[in-house]
């Protein structure tokens, strides 16, 4: 074990696959030498060489476009498109090439190897461009899986298993964390299982659900609501496509109640999608509403920041009007 | 970067522009329109052997596209399109690659997907969705795909192979393989952003991908003249930094040169190579369109004069490698084969209903598992409402 921040914790994961195996390949924009803008492939280029770690022009759509045709190739491409708000560029080779590319070609060619790998999200003053949660444009698309990590331990061992697994990933890194969570990492390698929510810490009264930076959130809102007597359990989705429906249709049943916060907006939010099947598979359950703690339906703010976000305090209010409906 | 400020040494002192038409970029001829050989033409690497194999290809094609417009026609299949008039253009550039290349094409280029060895039932299959599809009936006809023949699946969206072209070259590379990728696509896909992004990055990157643009003269409905200002997509090649060059994509030979010195350079330099071949789409776009309301007849017939394959079999001919008893021949066992094909492939029934969730991901998730099982629940309530619960093949 050693202590890690969430960059350390990525880097030390390209690291072992590009060690385990000559055909992982990292690159993106100033992903060579300088080691990225947030320098998560720090090191890489002067190890592996420019030929597996490089930097490619200023161009997302065919950054994404490289890498399908890498991983169509047989080689195992981890594309960075260097923010989440500029991965539209590439929407297309994303949702019509790489979601679809096994399914369309009957199973004769996959890009099965690739990870794209972005940050995403808020609270660093990052203004409408440098902040986005752009998650559930990509949930809706069959074909690709989605992932979020919340700590360095958890980010070392699901990028690992999003590299070996056999589907296109996309892994949102919660750039707010990169070097404010720090905590113990092994230093070898090792996997975390895509598609399997996790049970952070349990409770009686009501889950609260999130993934990503938001889980720093909810457990500061699940402290002020220990202190009034509340009891949450709360899970960590990890995966959201697929997502685990079981792990947290069981957690409902048990508490009755179903808090889900994200910091994207709420229309259109994956929230709206769990809230939609949980309602189905727990409806004779539920004591109250599901309650969704979400971003305005804003482009996200600058200065209104805080006003924006779904802070604790919001989240720690919809807990106690779950509880006292 | 070594600037302040190296480029000085080329200063000038009053304003005057590059003119945007100052690239005249000449184009590679080896056949006159009526098929002789040009004097003093450079000539491609050519026997007896692959000038037959080529030009079995060019026969199949002109039967097979004309067999299944009709049958479109008769509605037996949804939709067609044919690779008419740039027959030479696509099996003179297929026939300069080993197998071993990968083929990324745009949805027009059916011949060098026979010219890899592609049969007859496997075309059929695909234009009839049937379970011996190889893509399993998902997508709409001409949408072929050979992962044996090293042919990439077609995907609708234009342009999308580009930057992939770029990688999968990149990945031949590394690995040290002795091949190249090839990517055609339109004049009309050049003016899509994967393009540039495509083009630029192979160019950086230094990867072994020979980019083929059918310059046909119509993007659907769409002249050249709205597509582009300027001297066509060839002067865009050098713009990033790539060789270059344009070719007489009715000559066959010449096509087939352009394409065999390309492979050559790509594989020697790590380097991609821009091929712009000029044609015309003899045909319609596809089955839904009629090109009588953007184009003339008279220009129609002009071109149809200086036909590729024609002017190949003149070639074949003077060879003595040819003759009508031959061309008859040949016209005739494809008619044959394609018709009695046509026949078994459509009465092959659909794929089978659990294929609709298969291969979304590597393995079916439980909630596909689910809908599937729902579905299926919902289907034996209804059958007759659901072609799959009836047995039927569409």
């Amino acid at each position: 074990m050693a202590q890690m921040n969430l960059l350390h914790a990525i880097n030390s994961a390209l690291d072992h696959a590009m060690e385990q195996n000559d055909r992982v390949l990292c690159f993106g924009e100033d992903v060579g030498h300088f080691g990225g803008v947030f320098r998560a492939t720090s090191g890489l280029q002067e190890k592996f060489g420019k030929d597996r770690c490089f930097n490619t022009p200023l161009v997302e759509q065919g950054i994404l476009g490289f890498a399908n045709g890498l991983a169509a190739q047989g080689s195992v491409p981890i594309a960075e498109i260097q923010f989440a708000d500029y991965i539209f560029p590439a929407f297309d080779q994303i949702v019509n090439e790489t979601a679809k590319f096994r399914y369309r070609s009957g199973n004769e060619f996959n890009v099965g190897s690739l990870v794209i790998r972005t940050p995403y999200g808020g609270g660093i003053a990052g203004g409408l461009y440098h902040s986005q949660s752009p998650e559930a444009y990509f949930t809706g698309t069959p074909g690709i899986k989605v992932v979020v990590p919340r700590n360095p331990y958890q980010a070392k061992g699901l990028l690992t298993a999003c590299i070996n697994d056999e589907d296109p990933v996309i892994f949102f890194e919660p750039k707010r964390l990169y070097r404010a969570s720090i905590g113990e990492v092994p230093e070898e390698s090792y996997e975390i299982e895509l598609g399997k929510a996790e049970v952070v810490s349990e409770g009686s009264d009501v889950t609260l659900l999130g993934w990503g930076a938001q889980m720093e959130i909810i457990e500061q809102a699940c402290e002020m609501a220990k202190e009034q007597g509340i009891s949450c359990e709360i899970i960590d989705l990890r995966t959201l496509s697929p997502w685990d429906v079981e792990t947290v249709a069981k957690s409902v049943t048990k508490t009755g109640r179903l808090i889900i916060s994200h910091e994207a907006p709420i229309t259109g939010g994956f929230a709206g999608e769990i809230s939609a099947t949980i309602s189905d598979k727990c409806f004779l359950h539920l004591e109250s509403p599901i309650g969704r703690v979400c971003g305005l339906d804003t482009p996200y703010p600058l200065m209104q920041e805080k006003e924006y976000v779904a802070d604790k305090y919001k989240i720690f209010e919809a807990i106690k009007a779950s509880v006292n409906f | 970067m070594n600037r302040p400020d190296s480029k000085v040494v080329n200063a000038i002192h009053q304003a005057s522009f590059i003119k945007g038409d100052a690239l005249d970029i000449p184009t590679l001829k080896v056949l006159d329109p009526q098929g002789v050989v040009i004097e003093g033409a450079q000539m491609p690497d050519i026997d007896e052997a692959l000038a037959l194999k080529i030009y079995d290809t060019l026969a199949f094609i002109r039967v097979f596209d004309e067999r299944m417009v009709a049958s479109q026609r008769q509605g037996r299949i949804s939709f067609y399109m044919t690779c008419k008039g740039e027959e030479a253009a696509i099996t003179g550039s297929a026939a300069a690659l080993s197998d071993d290349d990968m083929i990324m094409a745009q949805y027009r280029e059916q011949a060098a997907l026979r010219f890899r060895g592609f049969s007859t039932p496997n075309f059929m299959n695909q234009l009839f969705s049937n379970s011996k599809d190889l893509g399993k009936g998902r997508q709409m006809p001409i949408h072929y795909g050979s992962n044996e023949l090293n042919y990439m699946t077609i995907s609708s969206p234009l342009a999308t192979q580009i930057p992939q072209a770029a990688g999968y070259a990149y990945g031949q590379k590394l690995q040290g393989k002795d091949a190249v990728t090839i990517c055609y696509f339109g004049e009309g896909a050049a003016s899509e952003g994967d393009f540039h992004a495509g083009l630029n990055m192979a160019a950086v990157l230094r990867t072994p991908t020979i980019f083929f643009c059918r310059n046909n003269g119509y993007a659907i409905s769409t002249g050249t003249e709205e597509q582009y200002a300027g001297d066509g997509i060839a002067p865009r090649g050098v713009g990033y930094g790539i060789e270059t060059i344009r070719v007489d994509g009715n000559d066959l030979l010449a096509v087939l040169l352009a394409t065999q010195t390309a492979r050559e350079y790509a594989l020697k330099h790590n380097k991609p190579v821009l091929i712009e071949a000029m044609s015309y789409r003899l045909g319609a776009h596809s089955t839904s369109d009629d090109p009588s309301g953007y184009r003339s007849k008279e220009e129609e017939d002009l071109w149809a004069q200086i036909d590729g394959v024609l002017r190949f079999k003149t070639w074949m001919v003077a060879q003595g490698w040819w003759d009508e008893d031959k061309e008859a021949a040949i016209y005739e066992a494809y008619r044959t084969e394609v018709l009695s094909e046509l026949k078994v492939s459509e009465k092959i029934g659909a794929p089978a209903l659990d294929e609709l969730v298969t291969d979304v991901y590597h393995d079916v998730p439980k909630h596909l598992q689910e809908q599937l099982s729902e579905l299926k629940t919902h289907i034996a309530k209804y059958p007759d409402a659901y072609p799959s619960a009836k047995g039927e093949s569409h």
